[in-house]
């Protein structure tokens, strides 16, 4: 039981990882109609930029805010540089430049920080576990990590609904020429928002390294999660990537926490041993698959252009 | 008196002699002289690698004919080689060697993949169609990772090649590389009848204007789910060749970026043309292997190559030659 | 009494707090010229889309030929015999001409999972469908690319290609959109051949089409039908005439 509360906590702080992508993935999709490979790549940029800079300044808060801004800076050069062009053209066209952008990122990491990954080491303390509730221990990270990223769900919340920038960024998602008429500086919003998306995207990044993985290519297999994310909670919509995020986030965990279990019970000692990680790790594809034949637009679809 | 030129002259369409033309006879041409070349220079590398060349061309025609033509941009179809590399080295883990049992499996299991995958995916259209094949790729490619017995992370090598019960020594590596020729011929002459047959203008109709289909009285998503399985088994063919061409499986043989390698083969190539992939594949696979010569850190190169190609290039090297043909 | 080839009853659609279709209740007897008028966002695009099968209605049915057709799919109301012609061009613009109407021809000619035989030289196709651009005019223009031909062609083209399904019902959303006055003539003769022929659902601005073709019009106002009946009384009714054509008219003697 107390297992269960512990990896149903995991499964909570895997889903908040996956939305502050999700949110970034679906924002740029949703107001400029752009399909990005290379989000994976800020994902990875907000990883090497706090092992770096946490190694620079010996603190991990300092190495993690200067990261933050250099991934935002990064996203934004990108942004004015490479993306730009990409505007209007097919989805073909962005998958098909992205990417290009994504091997240039990798290679680049590989250049600049040579092919051996990092590693972001945190003060003991954060690392050691605390009573959340009686008879349940949790490590305080982790718990940072929750209670972080829903601040900066609630943050992005206010963002987009009691803003202006907010309000400009929800008219260009449900009609972009309008709001171009309108005489809003488009380019200026699009380039903030692409900083947006880099930024929580970086910011994902950073805060999973102490506890996972600083290394070339990390962002493509969380990519493809967050990619699931959106397909599941309906592209375009926060509340959607939000939603769906926890669902996966949990199914994903639990499922490679307790499928080989349940498979023991159920099946062989070697069938089971042979199909658990292979099942445990195709949960989440079947749950997209039932979403996808039971509603297809996903669960929150936002208004269609 | 010479009656040669007299008798080209009437009975080539004119159509056919452009630089097109000439290019993709060119490229064929010199596919077809790889074997004596690597006779006489004694280089069994040029053998390697052209045969890794002309299997992949045989995926990414497989790809062209949903992508190019049915407008299909499916992002996983690298699991389809995977899938028939697996077939043919699990078949031969479990003892069963002779080609003629693995090679229709491989096809066979493809083909199956290729129908589950795409009556799911093919509910759903535009973006959320590539994310979504990408994700069922990617699905695979994580179960052959759990796949211990063969290999799991590491692969499986393979230590035979498909016997073929004497008629057909695919040992024999310049046999084996005019096999993978013939193949490849062969799979592109299937296209140019499918895609201009009845179902194939069906498949093309569809990427042009799916709404206008629906409403001329086309069932489009079962002839789409159909032409998804001929392209998963084709591929599956190559992933059968793949593997018997490096005698070694892994998953890595379908990580999604791999999918990313096909994808770009047909563009470059330009998508909905017949000979467009496997030119596509060939230029690629050249320029991988030429700036690894180069340098050590070949995606620095590639990857903004790619990313001009995508905002300057419409219609592929190919669309070069063809000019304002296809958008 | 025989029954009609087309009878909607109740039809009602809402998009969030827009109600296009409002209880939409029609009749149309078989070889019935019945023309749809109305102002701009009536809901006369969405009609069709409604007796297409495009949109789903919250309530209502549409029976065609005695059959509940209210839940088909698109596809499926076409191999019945609804043709539909778009409002906004909607064609193969990378095909010919023929290659249009030839697809529209093969539609309806069993099913397509022939993968070899080239379908271009088809004649049980191309036949058909040189006859279909013959009979709109287009005759001269089979081989030429779509998005080589005039707007005109276009709306030409439009009709030919419904018309090459063989279709018992014919629903027409503003064929004559962005024609000029010789096209438009052109296209009253073609409309014309078809009274009779085929029954026919239209939707035009043009009053003089409208009268000089209907055998009955139905009046749409935000979606909810106001008048409907032969084309005198619709020109007399003063629901009519105070929604929509008093206007035109008040207009026309500034």
């Amino acid at each position: 039981m107390l297992y269960f509360i512990e990896q149903c906590l995991n499964g909570v702080q895997l889903g908040m990882l996956l939305f502050l992508l999700a949110a970034g993935l679906t924002l740029i999709f949703g107001i400029m109609d752009l399909v990005n490979l290379a989000h994976g790549s800020l994902y990875m940029l907000g990883a090497y930029f706090a092992a770096t800079f946490a190694g620079m300044t010996g603190s991990f808060v300092f190495g993690a805010i200067l990261a933050l801004i250099a991934t935002a800076a990064a996203g934004m050069v990108l942004e004015v540089i490479a993306i730009r062009p990409l505007y209007g053209r097919s989805h073909l066209d962005h998958v098909l430049g992205t990417f290009g952008l994504l091997l240039f990122f990798n290679e680049l990491v590989r250049l600049i920080w040579g092919p051996a990954g990092m590693t972001l080491s945190l003060p003991s303390e954060m690392l050691s576990a605390v009573q959340i509730v009686p008879g349940i221990y949790y490590p305080i990270y982790r718990l940072v990590i929750i209670l972080v990223t829903l601040a900066v769900a609630a943050l992005l919340y206010i963002l987009v609904m009691r803003t202006r920038l907010g309000m400009l960024i929800r008219a260009g998602a449900s009609n972009r020429e309008m709001v171009g008429a309108l005489g809003v500086n488009i380019k200026l919003l699009y380039t903030l928002v692409f900083g947006l998306g880099a930024t929580l995207a970086g910011f994902a990044g950073l805060m999973q390294a102490p506890i996972l993985t600083v290394q070339i290519g990390m962002g493509e297999n969380i990519l493809i999660l967050a990619f699931v994310v959106i397909v599941i909670g309906g592209i375009g919509s926060i509340r959607g990537a939000f939603v769906a995020s926890i669902i996966v986030g949990l199914i994903d965990t639990l499922g490679r926490a307790f499928l080989p279990d349940l498979l023991h019970a159920v099946l062989s000692t070697n069938a089971a041993l042979t199909l658990a990680p292979a099942l445990s790790s195709m949960s989440i594809y079947m749950l997209m698959a039932a979403v996808l034949v039971i509603r297809p637009e996903g669960l929150f679809p936002a208004a269609s252009k | 008196m010479n009656a040669a030129p007299e008798f080209f002259r009437k009975n080539i369409p004119a159509s056919w002699l452009n630089p097109r033309t000439g290019f993709t006879a060119a490229v064929l041409a010199i596919l077809a002289l790889v074997p004596l070349y690597a006779a006489v220079t004694g280089d069994p590398f040029a053998l390697t690698l052209f045969t890794r060349m002309l299997i992949l061309a045989i995926a990414a025609v497989s790809l062209n004919l949903i992508m190019g033509y049915g407008g299909m941009v499916s992002f996983g179809h690298a699991a389809y080689l995977g899938i028939g590399g697996y077939a043919v080295g699990i078949l031969w883990k479990e003892g069963f060697t002779s080609g003629f049992v693995q090679w229709p499996v491989a096809i066979a299991v493809s083909a199956l993949f290729a129908l589950v995958i795409g009556a799911l995916s093919l509910r759903t259209r535009g973006v959320y169609f590539i994310m979504i094949t990408l994700a069922f790729a990617q699905m695979v490619y994580y179960v052959a990772q759990g796949l211990d017995r063969y290999g799991g992370d590491d692969g499986l090598t393979i230590g035979n090649r498909s016997s073929f019960a004497g008629i057909l020594d695919i040992d024999n590596n310049t046999l084996f590389y005019y096999l993978c020729f013939a193949l490849l011929l062969g799979s592109v002459y299937l296209v140019s009848r499918i895609v201009n047959s009845r179902f194939g203008l069906v498949i093309q109709g569809g990427r042009s204007n799916e709404r206008r289909m629906r409403a001329i009285g086309f069932p489009t998503f079962r002839y789409k789910l159909v032409c998804f399985v001929i392209a998963g088994a084709l591929c599956g063919l190559a992933g059968a060749l793949l593997a018997n061409h490096t005698n070694f499986i892994s998953p890595a043989l379908m990580y999604w970026t791999r999918s990313g390698d096909l994808m770009v083969m047909v563009i470059l190539g330009g998508l909905g043309s017949l000979f467009g992939p496997v030119i596509g594949a060939v230029t690629y696979l050249l320029l991988e292997e030429a700036l690894s010569r180069v340098t050590e850190y070949s995606g620095l190169i590639i990857g903004p190559a790619l990313l001009l190609v995508a905002i300057y290039l419409r219609g592929g090297i190919e669309g070069l030659f063809a000019g304002a043909r296809r958008d | 009494m025989t029954e009609p080839l087309l009878r909607v009853e109740g039809l009602t659609k809402r998009f969030g707090g827009v109600v296009a279709a409002d209880a939409v209740a029609l009749e149309l007897a078989r070889g019935e010229f019945h023309a749809v008028i109305g102002p701009n966002g009536a809901g006369k695009t969405t009609l069709i889309g409604l007796l297409a099968g495009e949109i789903p209605p919250h309530a209502g049915s549409i029976r065609f030929d005695g059959s509940d057709i209210t839940r088909l799919r698109v596809d499926r109301r076409s191999r019945l015999g609804i043709a539909r012609s778009f409002q906004i061009t909607s064609l193969f613009s990378d095909f010919s001409a023929l290659d249009n109407v030839a697809l529209a021809v093969q539609a309806h000619c069993g099913h397509s999972f022939r993968f070899w035989k080239d379908a271009r030289r088809d004649a049980v196709l191309r036949e058909p469908a040189r006859a279909a651009l013959a009979d709109v005019g287009l005759g001269a223009r089979a081989q030429i690319r779509v998005d080589r031909l005039s707007h005109g062609e276009h709306r030409q083209l439009e009709i030919a290609i419904a018309l090459a399904t063989r279709p018992r019902l014919l629903l027409l959303d503003e064929p004559m959109a962005g024609l000029g006055p010789e096209e438009s003539a052109r296209m009253v003769g073609m409309l014309r051949k078809l009274k009779g022929a085929i029954t026919v659902l239209l939707i035009e601005h043009d009053m003089e089409t409208v009268f000089a073709l209907a055998d009955r019009v139905t009046v749409l106002v935000y979606g909810r039908v106001i008048a409907s009946g032969d084309p005198a009384a619709i020109r007399t009714d003063p629901a009519v005439r105070e929604a929509y054509l008093g206007e035109q008219e008040a207009r026309a003697h500034d």
